[in-house]
């Protein structure tokens, strides 16, 4: 591991003011040579890979702004702080009530260990988990652009179908996101631009010619906020996660759905899949499909093909889209039987 | 005499309770420190500070207190098994994938492997040899492991064990099944899974009761 400078910033304002000083404007924030640390869960995995290779941390940690710790409900949005850990989200009572949603999507990542540790932010900005990518001794665009990508002829069983390119099909591993995406989150941001807001469907990039490039973030930028709108439909939400394994394993599908129902007739729908797209990925298409419509199998069997309609499958991972499909018809049902 | 444990490339004075409370005085301890071999990477250089220098960490581990001269880039795991001597920790994937290097940090469980020493200044750190009391008893996970055979090799049982106690405290072990998912960070390769389950249900129910 490359030797690095540990400093723990008192305030937002320190630790933009410290990483603006030695971040590049120019480099991709997971490319800097200061990058910021609060769970360490991913970022520690990859420097001890090789991956990352920063030469000064700042660590979060001892930031004062206490809103950086806490969940505030209230005007119909919930408020994370940057810093709430996976666990203490998944934990509370009301936005376990709220928006069942947010708690299954956390509560069915990582282990119990990896949740008391890892931020809200940081888990959003969590990197792809691609063998390729993880190795540093295969070419892959992501980690070391332009040098190729060993994933599109080797053992793809895990990548995306969904938002790949010819560079890239690392998948976007997160759960939690895809509650956030479905939901129309925003996360609020501090940088040496001053504070702003974005779309939480701005904030990851799709791969296209610059893999490397994973969000919208500068180097500076600290995510200090997640906010989820929330309202009486999403009461009606549910997160269903597959997997080769029961439990603390990656998606090799996964469905986040909110119903807005009259009767059975769908208002509104709010659909993201994770573990088969290259980013957090909102399926607009299969939305469509069931607005207005008796949500039925068939009704859901419809949407899931709109949904997967431009999926890409290469050698090993062709199976992700009738799984995708099922996911979501299942996931669909689920959250329409819901006693809300 | 307090314990004074040297390393290759930092020195660790433990204070034992005895020796503090007999007023003896902490001998700086003069190791060399050795540099580790030249790589490739340079490291930063702003004629601020040194990614090179030794930072000292200071943390309680088992109720005693520890000062560490570490490398920025130790982790929490190697300074308990490399700098405190404590071993009970074990080190299995080193990636966060096994759970076998789960300790407790300000009672919370967290995997040592994924968290650099230097971010745990000032935390409370238990460990599995912090679990026994003074006389030697076990704590009631420790014995309902025993008691219900919970091991074979025993190598992921340390991190079993205090990632039961976590699950405990958590207040996720209400069920068969939900000590089953939140157990699921911590891997045992000799399958003893239905005999860990039994023992947490025995020690979840006499925490209960006492």
């Amino acid at each position: 591991m490359r030797p690095f400078v540990y400093e723990r910033p008192a305030d937002v304002s320190a630790a933009v003011a410290v990483a603006s000083r030695f971040a590049d404007q120019q480099d991709q924030p997971t490319k800097a040579d200061v990058q910021f640390i609060a769970g360490a869960t991913n970022l520690a995995d990859y420097m001890k890979l090789g991956v990352a290779k920063p030469k000064r941390l700042l660590d979060l940690n001892a930031l004062r702004e206490p809103t950086l710790r806490q969940i505030k409900i209230g005007d119909g949005i919930i408020r994370f702080g940057a810093l709430v850990r996976m666990g203490e989200a998944a934990d509370n009572d009301d936005v376990r009530r709220i928006c069942p949603l947010l708690s299954e999507s956390l509560k069915l990542a990582a282990s119990g260990q990896i949740r008391n540790m890892a931020s809200l932010a940081g888990n959003v900005l969590q990197r792809t988990r691609c063998e390729y990518f993880r190795e540093t001794s295969w070419p892959c665009n992501k980690r070391d652009p332009g040098s190729g990508c060993a994933a599109m002829e080797g053992f793809n069983r895990q990548h995306a179908v969904l938002g790949t390119s010819d560079g890239c099909i690392a998948t976007y591993h997160g759960d939690f996101a895809q509650a956030l995406i479905a939901l129309d989150a925003t996360v609020e941001i501090e940088g040496k631009r001053g504070a702003r807001r974005m779309e939480f469907a701005k904030l990851h990039r799709l791969p296209g010619d610059t893999p490397d490039i994973e969000t919208n973030l500068a180097p500076d930028d600290v995510i200090v906020a997640i906010e989820v709108p929330f309202a009486a439909w999403s009461r009606r939400s549910h997160y269903l996660k597959i997997r080769d394994r029961e439990s603390y394993a990656f998606a090799l599908a996964s469905a986040a759905v909110a119903l807005d129902l009259d009767g059975n007739m769908i208002r509104h729908a709010r659909i993201a899949l994770g573990g088969v797209a290259t980013v957090p990925w909102r399926a607009k298409a299969a939305e469509e499909a069931l607005q207005g419509k008796t949500l039925d199998q068939e009704v859901a069997e419809t949407a899931a093909d709109a949904a997967f309609a431009e999926a890409q499958p290469r050698r090993y991972n062709a199976f992700k889209i009738p799984l995708g499909k099922r996911t979501l018809v299942r996931a669909l049902l689920e959250t329409r039987d819901m006693k809300v | 005499m307090p314990k004074v444990i040297s390393t290759g490339t930092s020195t660790v004075s433990k204070l034992s309770r005895r020796s503090f409370m007999s007023g003896s005085v902490l001998a700086a301890a003069t190791m060399p420190i050795i540099t580790r071999s030249a790589k490739a990477e340079e490291p930063p250089s702003d004629g601020q500070d040194n990614a090179r220098a030794l930072a000292a960490v200071s943390m309680r581990v088992n109720r005693q207190s520890y000062n560490f001269a570490l490398d920025n880039r130790t982790s929490l795991l190697d300074a308990l098994r490399d700098h405190a001597g404590l071993t009970g920790t074990k080190k299995g994937c080193d990636h966060g994938q096994c759970g076998a290097c789960t300790v407790l940090v300000d009672g919370r469980r967290v995997l040592s492997c994924l968290s650099f020493a230097v971010m745990n200044e000032g935390r409370d750190v238990t460990t599995i040899e912090g679990l026994a009391a003074a006389d030697g008893s076990l704590h009631p996970m420790q014995q309902a492991f025993i008691d219900n055979d919970a091991f074979q090799c025993g190598y992921c049982t340390p991190g079993q064990i205090m990632s039961a106690i976590g699950c405990v405290n958590e207040g996720h072990a209400g069920s068969e099944d939900d000590i089953r998912e939140y157990m699921s960070g911590n891997l045992c390769r000799c399958a003893a899974y239905p005999n860990i389950v039994a023992a947490i249900v025995q020690a979840r129910d006499e925490t209960r009761r006492s």
